[in-house]
């Protein structure tokens, strides 16, 4: 057992404690030991490495260190080899054996295991020379996949608490404030308001009472960043929490974490119990005499609570109803108080801003935009995981140079950025910089970085159908334009998608977003038409389909799409049979296949598993 | 897929009722004078019961001297809290913007089928919840389904009766 390291009274114990770390990584295997790569089976893999190494008496010299994302999710599980830089996706229990006789013990490469990269599939050992990683800045993600979660030790040794002993030894509030203000820091929670500007107006509300939160209650679907964060460097969240509230002038902190997030809460919880611990979190901080604590308040499902002040309702015990601004939470926030809240990734930038300053910060980025901003990238590309690149690179840099670009050889339709909030970017734009103004010209915004790629198979009239249908069932209630305007935009989608449309149900869908925008009362409201909005603007073209020609050219609308079998292609082999779920395939084996149209469900899985191209989709075949 | 070593609370659980009733006073005593105490309180008497029974809410309506109404107000808000008693296994399907434009929406379909039952019921025998989930962060590996805290991941509408075996066989 090591012993428990004492406490941190001062800076100086600080760095004691960092120069008695070791870095070094020879010995170390990292796991990445993120929610996509356990749900992949990670921990099997590290059961079985153990007892490997112990086979070849290699226990007692190497280590197994479980970090958190290192971003290509679809590749899990993955190592990361300390020794050399090989990186190893897609292990199996049963590659343990084979990892430790040939690669520790032979120093040889397991081609079969390494990334692969281009159309000839060429093998790529080492990690940095993968363009998914060479293409990448991080700054938020920098200790993601490198620490272990659940070591104190990793954070301080990776410069953790840095930022925060500099400033508490040599720096005063409005110095903090004032290099946040020159690195030119946005909310990165969707909306992009100045960070600095929040934080000033919370330390000049009187008060002796002050809160600072984090919100984490990450709803947009397909994002997956700030999950990612917490998960994989909790003590850079706490860590920019403790600057934000020695700049305001408060002493309690609140993470505000969606229950779908079982492991973020728990890796939280036992980095707070460690800072608290260690003297990093309770009363005179690294004897500088600043007081500050944490607190977790897990979310109980329900999006709306991603809104500011529906968020402090729901921490203070009520339904997550969002109230009218002003007053502002910098003015009266939670329980009435000065309150500064900021997201996950927001706060995670902060120490690196301190430590290194707002320039070098603001080093990276466009003109009005500045930093980095993760993405979480998932549907239809080659890898799926999460992204930080410079803010204002092009959309088609991050789809095709970092992601591989789309998956079965298929075509880029749309990009979905920024979740219900969002638009739909089409590929005419695919070179649109990824930056707050550029997305705002285009219909989509920023949001908090779900980018969700979208091929051919996916119709876009059913796409802004999903995320009406989405905000109709995450509405409050509270407001009317938001609670009866999606009802009603989801009707008329619903009968569009049924082939019961009008073209006059356009104009209704446009007039009828363009209200909900302006009159409704939070984010959510004014976002909500959005995803209908950006599909009006980009897609008419599937949505005249659908209206004039009954038709959803890309086949997703079960009421318009016909399935039937040609009968000089089919062979018999009664695959589609065999897999129809509803039974409605009559034929018998090398006998020609017929479909009854009247039991047909439309679900498409006939078509999908020919492999003689004889079911046709709206009489053509794939 | 990897399984959980958290001990299961929900459902088929060895505690009485009498037990949690008492675990549950001396939760609202811990809680008590806590600021913003009854949503923390309500998650945590979910997991102990299962769900939120009427008799539940009034014990914790007494106890945090909250008034009925505003305790049926916060219950009836938030999806993750039921008023029914739920299947041991809860079983989330992503409905996520990911998993629904990679095939979500036909596990769904498939499950629905299989367990005979529709999203927000609840198998005759109690193992089985069927809920819809909005995003639970693992979009890089979609369409996924949960079932209480296990991911499972790329699911294909094929594979749903293999993934109900594993949670229907008598747990050891």
């Amino acid at each position: 057992m090591k012993k428990t390291p004492k406490a941190l009274a001062t800076a100086a114990d600080l760095d004691a404690r960092r120069a008695s770390i070791n870095t070094e990584t020879k010995d170390k295997i990292f796991m990445c030991a993120g929610g996509g790569c356990i749900a992949s089976g990670a921990m099997a893999v590290k059961t079985a490495l153990l007892a490997e190494l112990k086979k070849h008496k290699l226990d007692k010299t190497v280590s197994i260190v479980e970090t958190g994302c290192m971003g290509p999710c679809s590749g899990g599980p993955i190592l990361l080899m300390g020794r050399d830089n090989v990186y190893y996706q897609h292990v199996a229990v049963a590659d343990a054996g084979e990892i430790v006789e040939k690669h520790l013990l032979k120093g040889e490469i397991i081609e079969r295991l390494t990334w692969k990269e281009g159309p000839k599939q060429k093998s790529v050992p080492v990690q940095s020379d993968i363009p998914f990683f060479k293409r990448q800045t991080k700054i938020v993600l920098r200790n993601c996949g490198i620490v272990d979660p659940n070591s104190l030790d990793d954070a301080i040794g990776r410069n953790g608490y840095q930022a925060l002993s500099k400033l508490l030894t040599s720096m005063t509030p409005d110095a903090v404030i004032e290099e946040v203000k020159k690195s030119g820091l946005r909310g990165r929670g969707g909306a992009g308001f100045p960070t600095h500007i929040k934080w000033a107006a919370a330390r000049q509300s009187p008060g002796a009472v002050k809160y600072v939160l984090c919100n984490a209650d990450e709803g947009d679907p397909g994002a997956f960043m700030d999950r990612s964060v917490l998960e994989g460097d909790p003590h850079s969240v706490i860590e920019g929490m403790l600057i934000g509230g020695f700049a305001i002038g408060s002493s309690q902190g609140y993470v505000y974490v969606r229950a779908e997030y079982p492991l973020a809460v728990e890796r939280l919880q036992r980095a707070i119990e460690m800072a608290r611990e260690a003297g990093l979190l309770g009363q005179n901080i690294l004897g500088s005499g600043y007081a500050f604590d944490l607190e977790i308040r897990k979310g109980s499902g329900a999006f709306v609570c991603g809104e500011e002040t529906a968020l402090m309702a729901s921490i203070e015990g009520r339904r997550g109803e969002p109230r009218p601004r002003p007053p502002f939470p910098a003015q009266k926030g939670l329980w009435m108080k000065p309150t500064v809240l900021n997201n996950v990734e927001t706060f995670a930038n902060i120490p690196f801003i301190i430590l290194n300053g707002g320039d070098a910060f603001a080093s990276y980025g466009t003109a009005k935009s500045k930093g980095t901003k993760v993405f979480a990238l998932a549907g239809a590309v080659n890898i799926s995981g999460l992204v930080e690149v410079p803010v204002g690179t092009p959309l088609n840099d991050v789809v095709f140079d970092i992601a591989g670009g789309i998956k079965d050889g298929k075509s880029f339709k749309a990009a979905q950025i920024g979740g219900p909030s969002g638009g739909c970017i089409p590929a005419e734009y695919l070179n649109v910089h990824l930056d707050y103004e550029s997305l705002n010209e285009l219909g989509a915004i920023m949001g908090s970085g779900g980018l969700i790629v979208i091929d051919e198979d996916a119709c876009m009239v059913d796409v802004a159908r999903f995320f009406v249908d989405f905000v109709r069932e995450e509405s409050c209630g509270k407001c009317v334009p938001c609670r009866e305007g999606t009802r009603r935009m989801l009707e008329i989608l619903t009968r569009i998608c049924n082939g019961q449309g009008e073209m006059a149900d356009l104009e209704r869908l446009s007039t009828l977003g363009t209200s909900i925008k302006s009159t409704s009362l939070c984010g959510l409201g004014q976002t909500a038409a959005n995803p209908v909005l950006s599909t009006l603007r980009h897609f008419m073209d599937e949505y005249k389909a659908h209206i004039l020609d009954k038709k959803c050219p890309a086949g997703k609308c079960t009421k318009l799409v016909t399935y039937d079998i040609d009968a000089e292609a089919c062979v018999g082999c009664t695959a589609c049979a065999r897999r129809c779920p509803v039974a409605c395939i009559a034929g018998v084996a090398k006998g020609i296949h017929v479909i009854d149209q009247k039991v047909c469900t439309r679900c498409g899985t006939c078509y999908d598993v020919c492999k003689f191209k004889a079911v046709r989709r709206n009489g053509k075949s794939k | 897929m990897v399984k959980t070593e958290k001990k299961c609370t929900c459902g088929g659980v060895a505690a009485s009722d009498a037990e949690n009733h008492a675990r549950l006073a001396q939760v609202i005593q811990e809680y008590q004078n806590k600021p913003g105490a009854l949503i923390p309180v309500l998650q945590i008497a979910q997991a102990l019961f299962g769900y939120l029974p009427k008799d539940v809410l009034r014990t914790i309506s007494e106890g945090l001297n909250e008034p009925y109404s505003r305790v049926f107000g916060v219950v009836t808000f938030y999806s993750f809290f039921s008023q029914v008693p739920r299947g041991k296994y809860v079983i989330r399907v992503c409905m996520g913007t990911a998993c629904y434009v990679r095939g979500g929406q036909a596990v769904l379909t498939a499950l629905e089928q299989e367990l005979k039952i529709s999203v927000g019921q609840t198998t005759p025998d109690r193992v089985f919840s069927l809920d819809v989930g909005r995003c639970f962060g693992a979009c890089g590996l979609a369409p996924a389904v949960m079932v209480n805290d296990d991911v499972h991941q790329f699911v294909q509408p094929g594979q749903i009766k293999d993934i109900l075996a594993q949670y229907r066989k008598p747990t050891a």
